[in-house]
């Protein structure tokens, strides 16, 4: 039986903003994540029943993200890494600005496989099926950006110290 | 050290993200609407007879629901009988909620909204219909309604027919009584029965 779809955006919510805000970074996040489930809820009624729901809300968002930067890529104003603009929700100090410029840096493919691995948790099999590829290219591309974080994120090295 | 997902979810902020996601989920409700994929809205209304749960399709007010009745429940029977497309958006109940506050207060007699009767058949609906044309401060016996629809025998089936009303409050089923003058079950409880009677005898 099929829940809500209140209870989609609930439980997967938060999972999928943080997904396409490594994807995208903050400001293109909130467009991509309100495309994301737009598109999602249109196909709701036609998701088997016992379908994975975070893998399949992850696959949209990837096209998604990937329409997003196009569509950037299309525009002559160039707008990059907004310095924060949602200063009326954000927290002020809440943001890691040198964590997203060295997750920004990040080639595509390795971008999108920290998020959909460390982030959404999806198996390398299911980041295979979204990204293309084999697993093992999945797995490599998620652990050469974790290894080019470590390098270039200069916080990496003190913050970890403790655990 | 990077070696779990720890920092990327610090850094989104929390209490930031709480806030980002309550704001995109009304957005998303608003875009649904507008392209037409919103199939069931729905809210909570404060009330005098506990929290109602409010749910409309693009027809009508659909569902009115009692705390006793479970709203988690109520809104699976609802994505399952109607439609899984079911967000909470408020806005579709302003009037609904607006007119049920004027009720509660002692300021509206009559309620003027688009229902949709489609959660109930044949019988069923033919009988939550005939409540509607039960006014403000009055009651019938259940006797009674089944005459008025022409099956003075079905008393027991009007029963029923008030008990699975989906449209409580808003579709008068509390106005119904027994013959010897005592309330009667209740989708709300008999105490839920007993404050909307008071609430009407006052006015």
């Amino acid at each position: 039986m099929k829940q809500p779809f209140e209870n989609v955006v609930e439980r997967h919510g938060g999972t999928v903003l943080r997904v396409c805000r490594v994807l995208l970074g903050s400001h293109d996040a909130q467009d991509a994540w309100s495309e994301t489930f737009l598109s999602a809820l249109r196909a709701y009624p036609d998701l088997p029943d016992d379908a994975n729901a975070e893998a399949w809300l992850v696959t949209i968002a990837h096209r998604k993200a990937i329409d997003v930067l196009r569509a950037r890529q299309r525009q002559p104003v160039p707008v990059g890494e907004i310095p924060d603009a949602p200063t009326a929700l954000g927290v002020p100090g809440a943001e890691d600005d040198d964590l997203w410029r060295a997750v920004a840096a990040l080639p595509g493919k390795q971008r999108q496989a920290v998020a959909y691995h460390y982030i959404a948790g999806l198996a390398y099999a299911q980041i295979a099926g979204i990204l293309g590829g084999s697993a093992d290219a999945a797995r490599r591309a998620a652990a050469d950006g974790i290894r080019n974080l470590r390098e270039n994120y200069p916080g990496a090295a003190t913050k970890g110290a403790s655990s | 050290m990077i070696t779990s997902p720890d920092h990327l979810e610090s850094a989104d902020g929390t209490r930031a993200s709480a806030g980002t996601l309550a704001m995109l989920g009304d957005r998303l409700a608003l875009a649904a609407e507008a392209e037409g994929l919103l199939d069931v809205a729905y809210t909570t209304a404060d009330s005098p007879v506990g929290t109602l749960l409010l749910a409309a399709t693009p027809a009508g007010l659909v569902r009115v629901a009692y705390d006793v009745e479970d709203h988690d429940r109520v809104l699976d029977i609802l994505a399952r009988r109607i439609s899984p497309r079911v967000l909470r958006a408020p806005r579709r109940l302003d009037a609904a909620a607006r007119q049920l506050d004027e009720y509660f207060g002692g300021r509206r007699q009559v309620f003027d909204l688009p229902l949709d009767l489609s959660l109930s058949t044949g019988f069923r609906q033919l009988v939550q219909r005939r409540l509607t044309e039960i006014g403000y401060g009055q009651t019938r016996t259940y006797g009674q309604i089944a005459e008025l629809v022409g099956r003075p025998r079905a008393v027991r089936a009007v029963g029923t027919a008030c008990a699975t009303n989906p449209l409580p409050v808003v579709v008068p089923c509390h106005r119904v009584l027994r013959a010897d003058g005592t309330t009667g079950g209740y989708v709300g409880g008999p105490g839920a029965k007993k404050t909307l009677l008071r609430l009407e005898a006052a006015a």
